[in-house]
């Protein structure tokens, strides 16, 4: 069996995950990665994504919106700014969501208002796409 | 002398305000253990950006490539100042004491021939500062309705002011807000966030591991730092939710006190007068009856 690192999962606004994971499937830009125990360290920008934790507990799937990875001898921290358990993201909401958002920018009274519309719709489909 | 009725309505005034300070007091209690909470909560992020960003930037500072947020526009002409502050009052000197030092600033940038753009966050600020300065304020981000602000609050603020620097609409940036201490100390506080600031002892990494980089340092960096503009600005956020809450809580405990110290000393008056009343009514009574 594969020895466990520490894995952390953290976002702006609160710490989402710290587990012992065996292995972590991470979608670096520049492609998918699995960090594994004792891995070199490594710095890496991550694309919208799920990461695929497994660990002690059964295999986590978890959506990220980008972000950033390190591997350091500590283990794997990933720094998200959007993190969503793939399991709580519903997909019939999300497409009425992205439907909604679409009506937003069509009805943007500002500049301001638009491009924050265009944004959220932006992330709500990179959401789509990989899920 | 005031009648009888007036004391007696005073005091009952007195009373219903001191009831809803006192309720104010709570709520602020509430809130403030709330807003610790949050500001706990995002630590954990802010510490490990901060180190990987210290790292990169001591390396790549002196670089002819360095992105702009990291090496500034190379001019110091514009300020941009970015000011935080709460979006009600009753909260002691807390939104003064930061426009206090936003103020300062400005007027002594303007002295030395610099020119000042403001960009509020939170209406009392804006409020205060529009007297002095209404022809700086670039505008104003109401957070009016947000009940417990999030990352998107920060972020929606931190992409404005990445629009305006890319714009070129000014060279350096610092954020103002309240540094909270503890319920009776809250520091405001001024923090250049563009360019960034790295302090002098950063290059020591704490493990020094060879890193691999992907894709490469530059662009990390440059992924980096607008993200950093956000995080700094939720922290500053979080931090100013805090610091209002103590200062609120700290404001009507005591307005509340001295309330109790009004209705006292009118309770007091109060007495006084209704005896002097009965004593001269009496001595009326005594005087007629002796006339007899």
């Amino acid at each position: 069996m594969a020895d466990a690192f520490k894995f952390e999962l953290v976002s702006p606004e609160r710490l989402v995950l710290a587990v012992d994971a065996r292995s972590v499937v991470v979608p670096g830009s520049e492609g998918e990665m699995t960090v594994l125990a004792r891995h070199a360290p490594l710095m890496s920008t991550l694309r919208p994504g799920v990461l695929v934790v497994e660990g002690d507990g059964g295999t986590r799937r978890i959506f990220v919106g980008g972000g950033f990875a390190e591997v350091g001898a500590q283990g794997l921290t990933i720094l998200a700014e959007d993190a969503v358990a793939v399991e709580d993201i519903d997909r019939a909401k999300l497409e009425q969501d992205i439907r909604n958002g679409e009506e937003d920018v069509r009805d943007a009274k500002s500049e301001d208002a638009r491009r924050m519309a265009m944004m959220k719709v932006e992330r709500l489909k990179g959401m789509a796409a990989v899920v | 002398m005031a009648s009888l009725k007036d004391l007696r309505l005073r005091i009952a005034s007195v009373k219903a305000t001191q009831k809803i300070t006192k309720a104010m007091q709570l709520v602020a209690a509430a809130k403030l253990r709330k807003a610790q909470l949050a500001a706990e909560a995002a630590r954990p992020y802010a510490e490990r950006m901060e180190k990987v960003l210290y790292g990169l930037s001591s390396t790549l500072k002196s670089s002819p490539g360095a992105p702009r947020l990291l090496a500034g526009t190379g001019a110091s002409k514009v300020h941009l100042l970015i000011v935080c502050t709460a979006e009600r009052g009753l909260c002691g000197g807390f939104n003064n004491s930061i426009v206090r030092i936003a103020r300062e600033r400005a007027f002594a940038l303007s002295s030395e021939g610099k020119d000042v753009k403001i960009l509020c966050v939170g209406k009392k600020g804006n409020d205060a500062l529009r007297r002095n300065f209404a022809s700086w304020i670039v505008g104003l981000v109401e957070l009016r309705g947000v009940k417990q602000i999030g990352y998107v609050n920060a972020d929606e603020v931190g992409k404005r002011v990445l629009a305006m620097f890319e714009a070129g609409e000014f060279d350096i940036a610092t954020l103002f807000y309240a540094r909270f201490k503890s319920v009776i100390s809250q520091i405001p506080t001024a923090t250049q966030i563009i360019p960034v600031e790295v302090p002098a002892d950063a290059a020591v990494k704490s493990d020094g591991a060879a890193y691999e980089y992907e894709p490469d340092e530059t662009a990390i960096l440059s992924d980096l730092l607008p993200r950093n503009i956000s995080v700094q600005i939720f922290r500053a956020m979080l931090e100013n939710a805090a610091s209002e809450q103590g200062a609120r809580m700290s404001a009507m405990d005591n307005a509340t006190r001295n309330a109790g110290d009004m209705i006292r000393k009118l309770t007091l008056t109060y007495n006084k007068t209704r005896q002097a009343q009965i004593t001269k009514e009496l001595i009326e009574i005594v005087s007629g009856a002796e006339a007899l």
